[in-house]
């Protein structure tokens, strides 16, 4: 550990100089732990890349034409010794570069509940995650505190040392959920959910934003991150509360039209379930959520008859435009209630997952494939399914 | 619905006048350049009375050495716009601080950085990859043409027409706002309305049938009329890497052409592959498309990686180190080429494991590549290097692409991946191996087999102030996105709120600067060199003491490469042929048997543009008319007997005695 320790003042040296080097200095748990890996890396290949420039440049000048010193040896164009080391110097790096990513990768999975804080301040067992509802809107970002019942947009605050589990959806297009100094990015896509654990570890304003191209707003589509203590973070959800204003269906449905560069809002409140409906595609009243098709689809579909399911579209965020020789716009009308679709979101097996703090080795983690059926590997256990609608 | 997308008419489709963007000043002067510019070409065409010429020799040949030429001028007069379209990137990044909106509007800039990617894989690296394949690899085997001539004429006008289609998007309508690769749902009909994407469609799909075409010949070519003698083992390393690189063409186009197509069908006939509604699922299309993607990016590189081994070879006078492990190293890239592909969206949420062995698979090909780099390192070692340009090229690719190689199977590592990607880190990372192993691969070749086309050397001196220019300025333009990237800022941003960012793209854009002029000096070295061919006239058809078959025939060669087939011994053949004291056969010629012109690729190439026109602006009635006279053109030329010719006895004797005189010449 003390290489990691060495290497962590790399980012000092580079924070010295003067320049906001986000990535190689960040504030959060999980961000610096893959600021590790990058420095780990970088240097497990410059093992190589040096070598390999310094004979470059010392070849190109020790045998160049004028220097009728150096040997010619017009037809030697073979070694097995040398083919050898060629081949198995790369070989070697590689099969230490791979086995900290295979380690790494599962350890900073997005999806892996944090077992640390900070390195050596595991996460106390009475502490929950603080929940957050990540969802991208053209050209903005929406975040729903269930928990405190708030709803802000464009920024957003955690307090420091407490794990936040995100969990991240988008309206239209595909975006990024990025915050650098936090954690890694993960994608924001319509229809999909995925999710996101990290902690900060220290107070302070930090930038957030989209970091995937989505339409002409895009650059615009940036946000605060507020690292906060305890007590300042319960002001700030006092300060939303003040606020005013109500989050609900009619809300998000005029929030989510295209808008760019838009100002810091805060709603009071906002509607349970909004961000299962977000997700499901059935915030407008009448549309038939995902999860109900999938329900239907389950029981066999509804034949035929679920061809002529649809209405037409007379509301859209966007100027939507039908394909030319296909129908036009309409959606998929909603059979239950909006009540019935909200129960059976509700019935949707909530994240139960145990935290996994086995500590990660070089075995890595059991195979699913070859767990006897009926009793779930722990990998199974520990990871909730991928960008998925459950 | 809004009102101005649901006109169109019988007769023009969707096009009015309000498709012209006339209120663009910046394409409004850029359209009056391309236009005078256009007009001077033609008058000058016109009153030199050169279009018979060109029609006769040029357009309607069959002749794989004069479409090998053809694919490069395509390629560089394209490189001209993107890299237009980059250092607009690069103002507008540099502008855009402290509340400026920079020059331009999100409209117009980010058409610019999509016309950016797609023109500079598809219609710079690809013809140029594709011009010098064409050009050298039948050379290199002693052929006399390709497996289907007519067929290479038609491919490369399908990929003329393709990039026709883009430069007409910059006047009429608009090109895609999506990014070069049009990840739906925003390059969806929902979410992308105007006929952008369709242009990016149908310039993709129309040329991808030229590429996809051109490398079915190309592998036919290589299987089939190499020389007697010359075993799989005895080729010369740039037909091996042409081999792979088409086989990596006829099995990943294909995954694109289809992909394009189910995109179509969504944005035409409302399907629903990959949209939000409906059990659409957009990430579908994101693994596909990169099925194709990761593969293209070999298919670039791996001539590039020929291009070396030729150059370091021959300028070293020594035999390639490792020839075996160097074909291997091919082969093994081109098989992983294919299991990489999730690694450019790691951030979309896969699991664990999936990212662990795409990360990992993506790391094992630095193995084979590696030791592509020790070998060139080994050839140059115990040889007798000269420093002409093209071994000038070789020697920055091996410092410059080591680092690119080196971010690379850092972005491989998924964790890294997830603070770097999509990063400006990841652009530099890119552009260090694109310039630095592609395009320095294609200004070596250019540079080394320009002599074989042309029967003169380009002047030296202006080529290697070119050369400092690109290398310098490739390292000044992107060491700042490096650092860019590590300070968490993202690609394909228009406008910036951090004043402290805007030095690094001043920087940037100065390095951009600093590339201009090496075009620029690049060009002028043609022009001058062009000037003073006599000067540089290279009579022996082997300047750079070559080693392998494509310098055995004169420079510029006959129509028919070779007049008598050689038999091969060695992978240098060339080499053991001149120190075997290798005979000019001087007398003994038989007529040749020759494919003809024909004018048919050429009109094929140009319905299929009006066609893809038709489609983009949906103008049926033109369409139909379009593809019908596809089906009638191609099913007239199959009844076009008249194919093939025989260069009389005589017309080689003459050509032959020429070189002969010529050779004596030199040697005096």
């Amino acid at each position: 550990m003390n290489r990691l320790r060495l290497a962590a003042l790399i980012p000092l040296l580079v924070v010295l100089g003067g320049c906001n080097f986000v990535v190689m200095a960040p504030a959060g748990d999980i961000a610096a732990q893959q600021r590790d890996l990058i420095v780990i890396s970088t240097v497990l290949m410059l093992l190589i890349i040096v070598p390999v420039m310094a004979l470059t440049v010392f070849f190109a000048w020790r045998y160049r034409a004028a220097n009728k010193e150096a040997t010619y040896k017009p037809d030697w164009d073979h070694s097995t010794g040398l083919e050898l080391v060629i081949w198995a110097a790369p070989l070697l790096i590689i099969i230490c570069l791979g086995a900290i990513t295979w380690m790494g990768t599962h350890l900073l999975d997005p999806y892996r509940k944090l077992d640390r804080i900070a390195a050596g301040k595991p996460v106390p067992e009475t502490v929950k995650p603080l929940e957050v509802e990540v969802v991208a809107l053209d050209w903005k970002w929406l975040f729903i505190y269930p928990e405190q019942g708030i709803a802000t947009v464009n920024e957003l605050a955690a307090p420091v040392d407490r794990p936040i589990h995100f969990r991240i959806t988008a309206s239209s297009v595909m975006n990024s959920f990025y915050i650098p100094a936090l954690a890694g990015m993960i994608y924001a896509m319509p229809a999909m959910q995925t999710r996101l654990h990290a902690v900060i570890n220290h107070p302070g304003r930090y930038t957030g934003f989209s970091a995937n191209y989505s339409g002409a707003g895009f650059s615009g589509m940036r946000f605060s991150f507020l690292g906060l203590s305890d007590g300042d973070f319960e002001g700030w959800v006092a300060k939303a509360k003040e606020a005013g204003g109500t989050l609900d269906r009619a809300a998000y449905l005029e929030l989510e039209r295209p808008s760019e560069n838009v100002p810091v809002r805060f709603f009071a409140s906002a509607e349970a379930k909004l961000f299962d409906a977000i997700r499901n595609l059935c915030v407008q009243p009448g549309k038939m959520c995902m999860s109900e098709m999938m329900a239907h689809d389950a029981k066999g579909g509804l034949g035929l008859a679920g061809i002529h399911n649809t209405l037409p579209l007379t509301y859209d965020k966007t100027t939507r435009r039908g394909a030319v020789f296909g129908d036009e716009p309409r959606y998929i009308a909603s059979i239950c209630t909006t009540e019935e679709a909200e129960a059976m979101m509700a019935q949707a097996p909530a994240d139960t997952t145990p935290r996994n703090l086995t500590p990660m080795r070089g075995l890595g983690l059991p195979l699913p494939l070859f767990s006897p059926r009926g009793t779930p590997s722990l990998s199974q256990l520990a990871v909730p399914s991928r960008p998925s609608n459950s | 619905m809004s009102e101005a997308s649901t006109q169109t008419s019988m007769i023009l489709g969707k096009l009015t006048l309000q498709s012209f963007p006339l209120h663009e000043p910046i394409v409004v002067a850029t359209f009056v350049v391309v236009a005078l510019g256009g007009i001077a070409v033609v008058g000058a065409l016109t009153y030199f009375r050169l279009w018979g010429y060109l029609w006769r020799e040029w357009f309607t040949s069959v002749d794989h050495k004069k479409i090998g030429i053809m694919y490069m001028v395509l390629g560089l007069i394209m490189l001209l716009r993107g890299f237009a379209d980059a250092v607009m990137m690069r103002i507008q990044q540099a502008w855009a601080f402290n509340g400026s909106e920079g020059y331009l509007n999100a409209h117009h800039y980010d058409q610019i950085f999509t016309a950016h990617g797609t023109i500079m894989i598809f219609f710079v690296a690809m013809p140029l990859v594709t011009g010098l394949m064409n050009y050298v690899v039948p050379l290199q085997i002693g052929a006399r043409d390709v497996s289907f001539p007519f067929l290479n004429n038609f491919s490369f006008w399908m990929t003329t027409a393709g990039a026709v289609l883009v430069m007409m998007s910059l006047f009429i309508g608009e090109f895609a706002r999506t990014g070069w690769l049009a990840y739906p749902p925003l390059s969806g009909i929902a979410y992308s309305p105007d006929v952008g994407v369709d242009y990016y469609i149908w310039a993709l799909q129309v040329a991808g049938v030229g590429t996809t075409l051109s490398g079915i010949n190309l592998i036919c070519t290589i299987v089939k009329m190499r020389a007697p003698g010359m075993s799989l083992m005895k080729m010369p390393i740039f037909t091996w890497t042409a081999l792979c690189s088409n086989v990596l063409i006829v099995a990943s186009f294909p995954v694109l052409t289809a992909t394009l197509a189910l995109l179509t069908l969504d944005r035409y006939v409302g399907t629903n592959f990959f949209t939000n509604d409906f059990g659409g699922n957009p990430m579908m299309y994101v693994n596909l498309i990169w099925i194709w993607g990761h593969p293209e990016v070999y298919i670039l590189i791996l001539p590039a990686f020929g291009i070396f081994s030729e150059v370091t070879s021959t300028f070293s006078g020594k035999r390639l180190f490792g020839y075996t492990s160097m074909v291997y190293a091919t082969v093994v890239i081109t098989i992983l080429s294919y299991l990489v592909w999730l690694h450019h969206f790691f951030t979309m949420g896969s699991g664990a494991s999936v990212n662990s062995f795409f990360g990992i698979t993506t790391m094992i090909i630095s193995i084979p590549t590696g030791a592509k780099i020790f070998n060139w390192l080994f050839t140059m070692y115990r040889g007798r290097i000269r420093y002409e340009e093209p071994m000038m090229w070789t020697v920055a690719f091996m410092l410059t692409f080591v680092i690119g190689g080196m971010t690379g199977v850092l972005l491989a590592v998924p964790p890294a991946d997830f603070v770097l990607h999509n990063s400006l880190f990841l652009v530099a990372h890119f552009h260090n191996v694109i310039i630095g192993g592609v395009l320095y691969g294609l200004l070596a070749g250019i540079v080394y087999w320009w002599p074989k086309a042309f029967g003169f050397r380009l002047h030296p001196t202006m080529g290697k102030i070119s050369f400092w220019f690109w290398v310098i300025g490739f390292w000044v333009a992107f060491t700042p996105l490096y650092v860019l990237g590590l300070m968490g800022v993202t690609r394909r941003m228009r406008v910036f709120d951090d004043p402290s960012l805007q030095i690094w793209f001043v920087i940037a854009g100065f390095g951009a600067a600093l590339i201009f002029l090496g075009i620029v000096f690049f060009l002028l070295q043609i022009a001058y060199s062009i000037w003073k061919r006599h000067e540089l006239r290279d009579e022996t058809g082997d300047p750079w003491d070559g080693r392998t078959l494509e310098w055995a025939t004169s420079s510029p060669p006959p129509a028919y490469n070779f007049a008598f087939t050689p038999v091969i011994h060695d992978n240098d053949a060339w080499t053991d042929m001149k120190r075997r004291g290798y005979v000019r056969p001087l007398s003994g010629f038989k007529p040749i048997h020759m494919p003809r012109n024909t004018g048919t690729g050429i009109i094929l190439a140009g319905i299929s543009l009006a066609l893809g026109f038709a489609l983009i602006w949906h103008i049926w009635w033109l369409a139909a008319l379009c593809f019908a006279a596809i089906i009638v053109t191609a099913i007239a030329h199959s009844f076009n007997y008249d194919r093939d010719f025989h260069i009389p006895a005589a017309d080689v004797v003459q050509a032959e005695d020429e070189r002969t005189r010529r050779l004596a010449g030199s040697r005096a």
